[in-house]
This record gives structure tokens, C-alpha cells and sequence, in this order.
């Protein structure tokens, strides 16, 4: 019978994140099926916390490491924190998040426990009493399903693949795994977070729309010029009033790291595609972005999809978008920037 | 004063990202459609690796570079005809497969081998680069595995950055959620990081650079030693390109404003 660990670390403020709620969703759905049993675990500051915050989930067991040392999102600690919780429980299968903090440490845990991994998962179900799990291949243009006899298999799932855990906090008992930790550990240490300034915060994975920027802001347009302080404007202006989520082509963001006339807001982060980003939201909106394939990979899990392009026979005409309009994006987004403010 | 470091940089070779992929399955399960006729590239995340990693050995004298790649040595030659006009490297092949369906685990242990057996490789001054994911199996785990074979707990992932302190040390920017970078101080080598893209643009290609590598590319070449990866116990089911096509409605000779008024409608609609 498969020892099934809920595995996770708490966030800066003690609490877990959504996509660790959704790992623990996943966790609890497939116990039933393969008739297995839970066994929740959690790493970081104010572990316990945390526990009582998902009391009822079903865990037969609550494990925590906490400490200081372990609130820094650091690989040593971490990795000596996972390796020691998977063991404490006898875990078979180890369901996680695939946040910045587990994806760092999570295949070298498997290495320890002489486990196998598998990263990026979208989705985690038992086939006739077999798990099987599906992930994208080939940066999201093919997708498969695979399964694995090796035990223990850690599985990291991907944030918004599933439905988030939802249930009531109360005291959950909890024992505390002891891991040492010698000086060998402590050789980095975690000094701070740089967040872009507000007014450059244009990253919003929660937002409802991607707004993606293409090089096209940027070229001569019709008069022979190029007008970037205005796209600069009209961009800016949008983002401001719609609170979407900026991305960018892979040639604009060049542009701007090669600090030509480019726009300075515009960085590697904010790139979508092949070697960008491959955001979630409801829907996404490209403007002067030729949608070409090494680009819109990175729209996979972008729902519904326009495009504005002054050329009728650029990608997004190719089964790229459910809607693309012909027109000129400058026109078009100064009215609809006139449009928001005036609601 | 700096201190010189190893760099060892592990890269392979996938599909040029504007070739279209089809997979098929075989009796070692899936894998691509004339896998052996696309052209390739060297994998993309790790070549921003190879570029950071050749910028810092430059910068701090004594420091040596390695690229260790473990790929059908046919499709290797043929991608360093072009990578290796890049930057100073020295290579090591290992000739086996790589791809989207390759055990990860075990192309891991291939390659810490081959890192092992490398002659004048100081692990004290070890800083193993490669991408952070590759652009086929897009896990982000062979590094690590790689670090936890070679016994090296000070790893990092989404490198955008490192700067080396003069105690010895050195600063990693990673990137992490929200569009944010976490700094972490490590005091020194071995470690692990995984490159993002960094912030170096792609090197000219410099025929000179080329030449000179190609006098000990040939020979590592011919001297791959042969890698064989077996499924163990992995296995695939419903491996398939989904239709990407969507019925696209061109909208042509629409005014800028009634457009607008659609769009505006569409993005505010629940
Ligand atoms: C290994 C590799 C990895 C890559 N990774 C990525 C990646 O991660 N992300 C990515 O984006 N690309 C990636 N690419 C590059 C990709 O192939 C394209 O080159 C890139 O996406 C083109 O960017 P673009 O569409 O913004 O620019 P362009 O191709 O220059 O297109 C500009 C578009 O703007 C339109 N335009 C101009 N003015 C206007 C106007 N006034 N109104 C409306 N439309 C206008 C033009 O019609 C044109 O279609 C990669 C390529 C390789 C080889």
C-alpha cells in the first residue's frame, strides 16, 4: 500500500501558499482510489501553524521541521529538511508544489532516497489502481502520460493544475523531525528579495489577462517612424487600467535588455515562450507580436486568445488566436486605453 | 583577490525551436518523428550557461572551461560546428541519447561520471552550470541530480545572475515567484547553478574562437565513450501533439474604435 506525503514549506508569513493547498488537493484525491494513506509534512517557519491550518485533510500523520535555519529558502537546509520528512514517513509517493523553493531542492532529495522525480505535473490520477501522471514535453508542444514502479516518485505539480484543498483548520498533532544540520549546510546564506518598484511591477500571475507586447511597438510604422515613447505610454496607460500582466516577444525583450530606443520596463522575466515564461490566465491579448511557434508555446495555458496585427498572414492567422484583428495595435489601444479610464 | 574557478557547463542538443515535432512510438517508447534529420541547436538555457560561464572564466585569470554534453555524437559535431565559434571551451562528449523521453536519472549519472574523469578538474573550484530546464524535458532536475552524485549541497536554480566577492564568495541572483529574485551569498565553491537567461547576449560568432576549439573538439569527439540509458521501469502512455489549431476569426476593415469597444467588452466580461 502506497505511503502517499503531502509535502510542503510554509511562505515568509507562516501561512501555505495557494499552490501548496492545490498539491494537498491532489494528495487527498488520489488517496481513495489506490486505497492509500496520508501523511502531511511541512518545512519552514511556523510549521505547526501551518498543520492546524489543514488539521482535517485527512493526514494520518503530521510531520514538521522548524527553526530558523529553515526559514530561508536555501538548498542545503531544505534539502536535509525534504530528505528527512520522506524518510519519517516512509513515503512512496510525495505530492508537492512545484514552487521556486521545491523545484531547487527536489530531484537532489530523490537522489538521496534513492527515489525517481517527476517535475511539472499537471495532472496526478490512478489508472485501474496504476498512478499515472501527465506533463508536457518539448516545452509544452507534446503531451504524455507516464507512470513509474520506482519508489519513492516525488511529484511536483504544477500552480493551477488543480482545484486547491478547501477545509476546516483545528489542532492537528504534530511530531517534529530532528535534522542536523552542520556547518557544511550553512555556506549560503539568503540575504533578501529584490522586487521590482511598484510602478515596474508588471508581472501579475493572478491577473486575469496577459498583455503581450511584441517587437512591432518598436518598428517604423506607417509615417517612417518609430514611436516608442508612445507605445511606452499607450502600454503603461493599459496595464494601469486593465491590472493586466505584462509579457513580452522574445526579440522586444532583447531590445530592451540591448538598451536600444526600447522599452526599459520590458525585461527577460517578462518573457513568454519557448525560453520565457508559460503563464496561466483566462485570456491573453497580443499586439504587435508576430505569434510565431518558438513564441506562442508559451501561450498553452493561456485560454482564450487575440491578437491585434497590422499583417492578415502572421501566426496568430494560423490557428494561433480566436480572434485576430487586422489593425493597427498603437490606434486601436490608444481607444481602448480611453475607453477603461472613461468606466 | 577572486579566486580562479572550474566551470564546468553541461548543454545538449534539442530541435530547433521552428521545426514542428510529431512524436512516435517505438519499442523503447516514444521519441520524435525523424528525430536524427531535425536540425539542432544547442539547448537554450544552457547556452546562456556557456556564455555566462565563458565570461566569467575570462574575467578571473586561471579559471578553466568545460562543456560536457551527453548526445548522439553525430548531432553533437554538427551543433558545435556553430556553438563552438562562440566561446573558448574544451569539450566532453559522452555519445548516448538525449531528448524529451530520456530518463533524466540516468543521464545524471552518465554525465557526473564523465565529469569525474576529467583530468585536470579541481572539485574544490567546481561551479557546474547548465540550464535550469532543458527545452525537451523541461524538468529542471538534471542538474541537481548531477550535484547530489558529486556530493555538492550548495545548488541554485533560474540563475540570472552571479557575482564573485574578493573573500572568495559569490552573490547568485534566482529568479522566484512573482517576479522577484532571491539573493543568496555562498562562501565559496563547488556549487550548482542552473541559468536562466542571464545577461549576456548570444556571442558573434568568431571563426578564430572556432578554429582553435576544433582542434580538441575533433579528438573529444572521437573519443566519446558510448552512453546506453534504459527505461527502468518508466514508461509512457498517450504521448501526442495535441491540436494547437484554433478557428481564427480574422477581423479585417474594422474601425479602430468599434474594435476597441470589442476588446474592451471582451477583456471585462467575466
Ligand atoms: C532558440 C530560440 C528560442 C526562442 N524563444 C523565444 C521565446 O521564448 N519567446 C519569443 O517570443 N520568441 C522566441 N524566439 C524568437 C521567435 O522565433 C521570434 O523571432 C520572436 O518571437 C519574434 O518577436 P516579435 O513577434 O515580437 O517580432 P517580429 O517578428 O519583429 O514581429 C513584429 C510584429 O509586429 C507587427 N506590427 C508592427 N507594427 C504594428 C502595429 N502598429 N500594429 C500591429 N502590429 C504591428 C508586425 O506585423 C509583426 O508581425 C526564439 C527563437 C529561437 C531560435
Amino acid at each position: 500500500m502506497d505511503t502517499i506525503l503531502f509535502l510542503a514549506h510554509t511562505e515568509a508569513d507562516g501561512t501555505l501558499g495557494k499552490a501548496a493547498l492545490e498539491a494537498l488537493g491532489a494528495a487527498v484525491e488520489l488517496k481513495q482510489p489506490i486505497n492509500g494513506t496520508l501523511v502531511a509534512a511541512i518545512f519552514g517557519a511556523q510549521a505547526k501553524a501551518a498543520a492546524d491550518f489543514i488539521a482535517s485533510c485527512g493526514a494520518q500523520r503530521f510531520l514538521t521541521v522548524e527553526g530558523d535555519e529553515f526559514s530561508q529558502p536555501r538548498y542545503a537546509t531544505d534539502a536535509a529538511a525534504c530528505e528527512a520528512l520522506i524518510r519519517a514517513a516512509g513515503a512512496t509517493i510525495v505530492i508537492a508544489a512545484a514552487t521556486s523553493r521545491t523545484s531547487r531542492v527536489l530531484a537532489g532529495v530523490a537522489h538521496r532516497v534513492q527515489g525517481c522525480v517527476d517535475t511539472h505535473v499537471t495532472s496526478i490520477a490512478a489508472v485501474s489502481g496504476t498512478i499515472t501522471v501527465t506533463r508536457w514535453f518539448y516545452r509544452q508542444r507534446i503531451e504524455g502520460s507516464l507512470t513509474r514502479s520506482h519508489r519513492p516518485w516525488i511529484l511536483l505539480l504544477d500552480p493551477g493544475a488543480h482545484a486547491a484543498w478547501q477545509g476546516a483548520a483545528g489542532s492537528a498533532t504534530t511530531e517534529t523531525v530532528e535534522v542536523p544540520l552542520p556547518d557544511a549546510l550553512r555556506r549560503t546564506t539568503v540575504r533578501s528579495v529584490v522586487t521590482p518598484p511598484a510602478d515596474q511591477q508588471t508581472i501579475r500571475p493572478d491577473a486575469n489577462l496577459l498583455f503581450v507586447a511584441g517587437a512591432g511597438w518598436t518598428k517604423k510604422q506607417k509615417d517612417g517612424q518609430t514611436h516608442v515613447p508612445e507605445a511606452e505610454t499607450i502600454i503603461l496607460d493599459f496595464l494601469r487600467n486593465s491590472k493586466a500582466s505584462l509579457g513580452g516577444s522574445k526579440s522586444l525583450v532583447d531590445l530592451s535588455g540591448e538598451n536600444q530606443a526600447a522599452l526599459p520596463f520590458m525585461g527577460h522575466l517578462n518573457q513568454v515562450g519557448q525560453t520565457g515564461a508559460s503563464p496561466r490566465h483566462p485570456k491573453g491579448l497580443s499586439t504587435c507580436c508576430h505569434g510565431e511557434e518558438p513564441h506562442t508555446v508559451g501561450w498553452r495555458f493561456i485560454a482564450e486568445r487575440r491578437a491585434i496585427n497590422l499583417d492578415p498572414n502572421c501566426g496568430w492567422a494560423r490557428g494561433k488566436a480566436d480572434v485576430l484583428y487586422v489593425a493597427d495595435a498603437f490606434e486601436v489601444m490608444t481607444k481602448v486605453n480611453e475607453l477603461l479610464a472613461a468606466k | 583577490m577572486n579566486q580562479l574557478f572550474h566551470i564546468v557547463v553541461c548543454a545538449s542538443v534539442v530541435p530547433d525551436p521552428l521545426q514542428t515535432l510529431e512524436p512516435v512510438t517505438g519499442a523503447n517508447g516514444p521519441s520524435l518523428k525523424n528525430e536524427m534529420m531535425l536540425p539542432a541547436i544547442l539547448d537554450p538555457w544552457a547556452a546562456h550557461a556557456l556564455y555566462e560561464g565563458a565570461n566569467l572564466a575570462r574575467q578571473i585569470a586561471g579559471s578553466k572551461l568545460w562543456l560536457v554534453s551527453l548526445a548522439p555524437k553525430a548531432k553533437l559535431q554538427q551543433v558545435m560546428m556553430t556553438a563552438a565559434q562562440k566561446v573558448p571551451l574544451q569539450l566532453v562528449a559522452v555519445d548516448g541519447p538525449c531528448g524529451g523521453f530520456v530518463d533524466a536519472h540516468q543521464t545524471a549519472a552518465l554525465l557526473a561520471a564523465a565529469i569525474r574523469k576529467i583530468p585536470e578538474l579541481d572539485f574544490s573550484r567546481l561551479l557546474l552550470f547548465g540550464g535550469w530546464e532543458s527545452a525537451s524535458r523541461s524538468a529542471g532536475v538534471t542538474l541537481q541530480l548531477i550535484g547530489e552524485e558529486l556530493g555538492i549541497v550548495d545548488q541554485f536554480q533560474g540563475v540570472d545572475a552571479i557575482k564573485p566577492q574578493d573573500d572568495g564568495s559569490f552573490e547568485v541572483l534566482e529568479r522566484i515567484e512573482g517576479a522577484r529574485h532571491q539573493v543568496s551569498v555562498c562562501t565559496g565553491p563547488p556549487a550548482v547553478l542552473g541559468w536562466a537567461t542571464g545577461s549576456l547576449g548570444e556571442p558573434r560568432n568568431d571563426p578564430q574562437v572556432g578554429m582553435a576549439n576544433m582542434r580538441s573538439i575533433m579528438p573529444a569527439l572521437q573519443r566519446a565513450t558510448a552512453g546506453t540509458i534504459a527505461p527502468d521501469g518508466l514508461q509512457y502512455s498517450n504521448v501526442a501533439a495535441p491540436k494547437q489549431q484554433r478557428q481564427t476569426q480574422i477581423v479585417k476593415d474594422k474601425p479602430a474604435d468599434e474594435i476597441a469597444r470589442e476588446i474592451v467588452q471582451w477583456i471585462t466580461q467575466e
